[in-house]
C-alpha cells in the first residue's frame, strides 16, 4: 500500500466517540488511513469498512492439508512401505489412525493460519510499526488520516476531527 | 410494582480506566525485583538443582535407579507424567472453552493460566522422555523418521505414539495461542520502555504490533478460530492419554470410562493449580480489583462439579467391575480399597470426592484460606488418583508369587522435584518480566462506569433495608 509521510491524527478517548467519529469522518469524505486502538472493539470493522479476514478460510486449508498428510504418510508406512503383521490384524486399520490424522490436522491448521496471520499482518521479531501516537497502545484510540490520499486541506480535516469528539488533533510527519 | 433488572457486577471492580490497567500490570514487569521474588526463585532453583542431580544419576547409571520392580514397571514416572499434563488442561479450557462459551471472565486469568498449561506440559513431557533412559531415542525412535532399520516405522496402532503427536500438538497449539494473546501486551510494554535493552528485548517479542483496527479483526478471528481448534485438541490430549491405559488388558485398567474420567479429572487438577498460583499472585501483586472474589468461586464451582464427575466415575468403575462378573477386574477393584494400598486410595477418595463438596457452601467457595488448602489437597488427590490406578492395578498382577510392592527411591522423588523446580522457576520468571494479565482483554471488557453501577447498587441496597 502506498502510504505518505504527513499525517493527522485525531485522539479519542473512548470507543463509543471513536465508532461514531468513524462514520462522520467518512460520511464527510475523508479516507482514513488507520484506527489504532488499545484492545480489539467489535464493530469496527464494519463502521471502517473492512472485508471481512478471509484467515478461517486459510485455516480449513491447512487442516486439509494435515488430514492429507497424516493419512498418506500412515498409510504409505504401515500399508506399503513395510506392512506389519500385528496379531493378524488389518494393516491399516482407519480406526487406529484417526488420533493422529486429528492431531496433525489441527497442528497444520493452527501453525498454518498463524504463520499466514504474521505475514498477511506484517508480524515479524525484527517489525518496526509506524506509530502515529505512543499511547495507542495504553488507553487512546488513534485515526490516522493521510493527507497524501486526501483532496479536502489540513484545516478542514483537522475541524472535521475536532467537530467528530477528538480529545487532540496533532500532525505526524515520517521521513 | 415494578421489577428492575439488576445490573451485572462488573468483572473489573474499583473503577479501574484502560490506563490503570496499564499501570496496575506494567507495574511489575518495570520494577525491580523485590526480595520475595528473589527468595521464591532461590528456593525453586534449589528444588532445581537437587532434582537435577537426581535426574543427571538417572541418566547416567539408568532407570534402574527408581523403585521399579518387574510387576511394577510403571509407577511415578508415569504417574506424574499424567498428573502434570492433567494440571495443563485448565489453562486451554479457561482460554478456549470459556472463549466459545463468550465467558468473559476468563480474561483477567487466561494469562496465568495457560502459562500453567505451558510449564506444565513441558514438565509433563520431562518423564515419558527420561523413562526411556536414554534421552536422543524420545526424538528419533519416536518420530516417523527414516531410519537404518529399513526403515521400520514406528507403531501407528500404539496409543503411545498417539500421545506423543496428542502432547507435542498440544503444547506447541497452546503456546501460539499463549503467544497470539501476549504480543498486543508486549507492545504496550515496549511503548513505555524507558531504557534501550528493554525496548529492544519487548520489542522484538511484539513483532512490531501497531494495534491496527485490521490488525485486530485478524487477531479476533485468529483467537476465534484458534479457541475452536484447542477445544477438540483438550479434550483429545488427555483421552488420549487415557487410551495409554485403557486399550491396555490389565484389569483395573481396561475400562470404557476413562477418557471422559480423565478429562474431567484433569479440568479438576488443573483448576485447583490455577487456584494455588492465582490466590498467591492476587495476593503479592494486589490483583483484588482484576482477580475478584466472583472469579474464585466460579473456578471453585468448576472444581466442585468436575470433582463430582471424577466421584462419579470412582463409583461406576467399582460397578461396573461388579457387573462385569470378571473375577480379576473384581478382585483389582477390591485390592484398591482394602489391600496394601488402602491409604492411598481413601487419600484419593476424601481429597477428591469429599473435599469439593465442601464449595457447596456458599462461605468456603469464597473464603481465601479454604480455597487455596482445597486447592492443594485437590492435587494431592489427583496425584494418589493416578498412582492408585497405576501402580494398584500392577502390584499384584496374574501370578501371586510375583507380587510385590512399589517403593520410591531418592531418584524417584528426584526427578519429581526437578518438574517442581522447573515448573516453579519458569512460573516465576513469567510472573515478573511477562504481564500475568492480558491487558488488552481486560481494557476491552472495562465498564467505563463500573463505578457508577457499584454506586447504584450500594443505594438500591440501601433503600431495600
Amino acid at each position: 500500500m502506498e502510504t505518505g509521510k504527513n499525517y493527522l491524527v485525531g485522539i479519542y478517548e473512548d470507543e463509543n466517540t471513536l465508532v461514531n467519529a468513524i462514520k462522520q469522518v467518512r460520511q464527510s469524505g475523508i479516507k482514513i488511513h488507520e484506527v489504532f486502538t488499545p484492545y480489539p472493539i467489535h464493530g469496527l470493522e464494519d463502521v471502517l469498512g473492512y472485508r471481512r479476514s478471509r484467515l478461517p478460510i486459510a485455516a480449513f486449508l491447512f487442516g486439509l492439508t494435515g488430514t492429507t498428510l497424516a493419512l498418506t504418510m500412515m498409510f504409505y508406512m504401515m500399508g506399503i512401505d513395510w506392512p506389519m503383521n500385528i496379531g493378524g490384524k488389518n494393516y491399516t486399520p482407519l480406526p487406529t489412525f484417526i488420533p493422529v490424522t486429528f492431531e496433525m490436522t489441527v497442528l497444520l491448521s493452527a501453525f498454518g493460519m498463524v504463520g499466514t496471520f504474521f505475514v498477511v499482518s506484517n508480524l515479524k521479531p525484527y517489525g518496526k510499526p509506524k506509530i502515529f501516537d505512543i499511547r495507542s497502545t495504553d488507553d487512546k484510540h488513534v485515526m490516522a488520516i493521510d493527507l497524501a490520499n486526501n483532496y479536502l486541506s489540513r484545516e478542514e480535516i483537522s475541524s472535521i476531527l475536532n467537530q467528530s469528539g477528538a480529545s487532540e488533533v496533532n500532525t505526524r510527519n515520517f521521513d | 410494582m415494578s421489577v428492575t433488572a439488576s445490573v451485572r457486577k462488573p468483572l473489573i471492580t474499583g473503577g479501574k480506566t484502560a490506563h490503570d490497567v496499564t499501570e496496575d500490570i506494567c507495574r511489575q514487569v518495570e520494577g525491580k525485583p523485590t526480595q520475595l521474588w528473589l527468595t521464591a526463585v532461590a528456593i525453586s532453583l534449589g528444588l532445581l538443582a537437587v532434582g537435577t542431580y537426581a535426574l543427571l544419576v538417572t541418566l547416567w547409571e539408568g532407570i534402574g535407579k527408581w523403585g521399579l520392580n518387574k510387576t511394577v514397571g510403571w509407577a511415578w514416572d508415569i504417574t506424574n507424567f499424567v498428573w502434570w499434563v492433567g494440571i495443563g488442561h485448565a489453562g486451554t479450557l479457561i482460554s478456549a472453552i470459556l472463549l466459545l462459551f463468550r465467558q468473559k471472565w476468563r480474561m483477567s486469568i487466561n494469562r496465568a493460566a495457560e502459562a500453567m498449561t505451558i510449564f506444565a506440559v513441558i514438565c509433563a513431557a520431562q518423564f515419558p522422555l527420561v523413562h526411556m533412559g536414554r534421552l536422543w531415542v524420545g526424538f528419533y525412535w519416536a518420530l516417523p523418521l527414516p531410519n537404518t532399520f529399513g526403515s521400520l516405522w514406528v507403531n501407528f496402532n500404539s496409543p503411545l505414539l498417539w500421545d506423543v503427536f496428542a502432547i507435542s500438538t498440544y503444547f506447541s497449539v497452546s503456546l501460539v495461542f499463549w503467544y497470539i494473546g501476549l504480543i498486543p501486551d508486549f507492545a504496550t510494554i515496549r511503548d513505555r520502555a524507558k531504557n534501550k535493552i528493554s525496548k529492544a528485548i519487548y520489542g522484538a517479542l511484539s513483532f512490531g504490533w501497531d494495534g491496527a483496527a485490521k490488525t485486530w479483526m485478524r487477531y479476533e478471528s485468529v483467537a476465534l478460530i484458534l479457541a475452536g481448534l484447542a477445544t477438540p485438541l483438550v479434550l483429545s490430549v488427555h483421552t488420549i492419554v487415557s487410551f495409554d491405559f485403557a486399550t491396555s488388558v490389565i484389569p483395573g485398567w481396561h475400562t470404557t470410562i476413562f477418557p471422559p474420567y480423565f478429562v474431567a479429572g484433569a479440568i479438576f487438577s488443573g483448576f485447583a493449580m490455577v487456584q494455588t498460583l492465582l490466590l498467591v499472585t492476587r495476593k503479592v501483586y494486589k490483583l483484588e480489583h482484576y482477580i475478584t472474589i466472583n472469579h474464585i468461586e466460579l473456578m471453585n464451582i468448576i472444581i466442585m462439579v468436575t470433582g463430582s464427575i471424577v466421584g462419579i466415575a470412582y463409583i461406576t468403575e467399582f460397578v461396573i467391575a461388579f457387573y462385569s462378573g470378571v473375577t480379576y477386574e473384581e478382585y483389582a477393584f477390591i485390592n484398591r480399597m482394602t489391600g496394601p494400598y488402602w491409604w492411598a486410595y481413601w487419600s484419593m477418595m476424601t481429597c477428591n470426592v469429599i473435599s469439593p463438596q465442601l464449595f457447596w457452601i456458599k462461605k468456603i467457595r469464597t473464603n481465601l484460606a479454604a480455597t487455596f488448602i482445597l486447592s492443594i489437597v485437590v492435587n494431592i488427590g489427583m496425584w494418589f488418583e493416578r498412582f492408585v490406578i497405576i501402580v494398584t492395578s500392577l502390584h499384584r498382577d496374574f501370578i501371586p508369587s510375583s507380587w510385590a510392592m512399589f517403593t520410591p527411591t531418592f531418584y524417584d522423588i528426584g526427578v519429581y522435584t526437578f518438574t517442581f523446580g522447573l515448573f516453579f522457576t519458569a512460573f516465576f520468571l513469567f510472573a515478573k518480566f511477562f504481564p500475568v494479565i492480558n491487558m488488552a482483554e481486560v481494557k476491552s471488557i472495562l465498564k467505563s462506569d463500573a463505578l457508577k453501577i457499584e454506586k447504584k447498587e450500594e443505594i438500591r441496597e440501601k433503600q431495600e433495608i
